[in-house]
């Protein structure tokens, strides 16, 4: 497995979602100007302020020329993983549902956090079992989630009772694409992966990426998800 | 010409930056405020209007959260220009 983790101007992640990739296996930086993938097998968008922010969270790096390439990318069903920043850029360039609004509070949140795996059924979770709790820190002011509709099944993380942070729609902390292989999220996995830190919980996910897929769960994909050949 | 875009949050979206300004309005003895809504302006000279929603709905406003309005607007006394 070889990680794609993409660094904007402005992000400020990346560098230890490279590090959590490599506890799992290769891992290589993508920088924004790319316009391609370097051919690895799964692509993290990590946490930051891409391009300052400016105007909204994520409404500028959706249009980087590395972006092109990794909406390619997965809507051909390559696993995208979102953290933070990351999950603001995959809502606004559409490959996610909803959107991220300021904190309820209108403050900055930096806090360790525990999370729901609500579903295990999905390339990032598969190392996980239903309801299992991870122990994960959270760092933003826009993570309120909102969409009009969610279906049940693109939850994959729920803030545990009492732990949500900002005010988020239904607890939600993180949601797949219907197809199940974009996932966004508030929490910062990268931050969590070794116990020195308080917590390797965050590590669960990256490990998920890592495991080749059971055989029989991998839908065939067809019509407009179906691979580029 | 002068475009100008007002962009809105939808209604029905928790607003809490229009929260907290209602509540420090009467806090300075200001009274009979209510549904106070906090969203952006921008200003830009275009030269075709008509290309101002179609720049809302990709990049200027997210229409998912917000509603925007697109006006023309007169120029700023100073012209516009930069110092």
């Amino acid at each position: 497995m070889k990680f794609g983790v993409v660094r904007f101007p402005g992000s400020c992640d990346e560098v230890d979602a490279l590090l959590a990739c490599r506890r799992f296996g290769e891992a290589e930086l993508l920088w924004h100007k790319d316009p391609d993938l370097h051919g690895v097998d799964a692509v993290v968008i990590p946490g930051g302020f891409s391009y300052g922010d400016y105007l909204r969270a994520g409404a500028i790096a959706r249009f980087a020329p590395v972006m092109e390439a990794v909406i390619e990318f997965a809507r051909a069903g390559g696993p995208v993983l979102g953290i933070c920043n990351g999950f603001q850029v995959l809502c606004e360039s559409g490959l996610l549902p909803g959107a991220l609004l300021p904190n309820r509070s209108l403050r900055f949140v930096c806090r360790q956090v525990e999370v729901v795996v609500e579903n295990p059924d999905s390339p990032f979770t598969r190392a996980c079992d239903s309801g299992e709790r991870l122990s994960v820190p959270v760092k933003h002011e826009t993570g309120r989630y909102y969409a009009p509709v969610v279906p049940e099944e693109q939850v994959v993380l729920r803030y545990a009772p009492g732990h949500n942070p900002n005010g988020s729609q239904d607890d939600i902390a993180g949601v797949c694409s219907a197809e199940r292989n974009v996932l966004g999220l508030m929490p910062h996995p990268e931050h969590a992966v070794d116990p020195l830190t308080g917590s390797a919980d965050g590590g669960r996910l990256f490990e998920s990426l890592a495991l080749a897929p059971p055989a029989a769960a991998v839908a065939p994909l067809t019509g407009a998800n179906a691979p580029v050949r | 010409m002068r475009a100008r875009v007002l962009i809105r949050p939808k209604e029905g979206i928790l607003d809490p930056q229009g929260q907290a300004v209602e509540q420090a309005l009467p806090a300075l003895g200001f009274r009979g405020v209510s549904n106070v809504h906090v969203g952006r302006l921008i200003e830009l000279d275009v030269e075709d209007l008509s290309q101002v929603p179609v720049m809302c709905e990709r990049l200027l406003a997210n229409p998912l959260i917000e509603d925007y309005e697109v006006m023309e607007a007169a120029r700023h006394p100073n012209g516009g220009a930069l110092r």
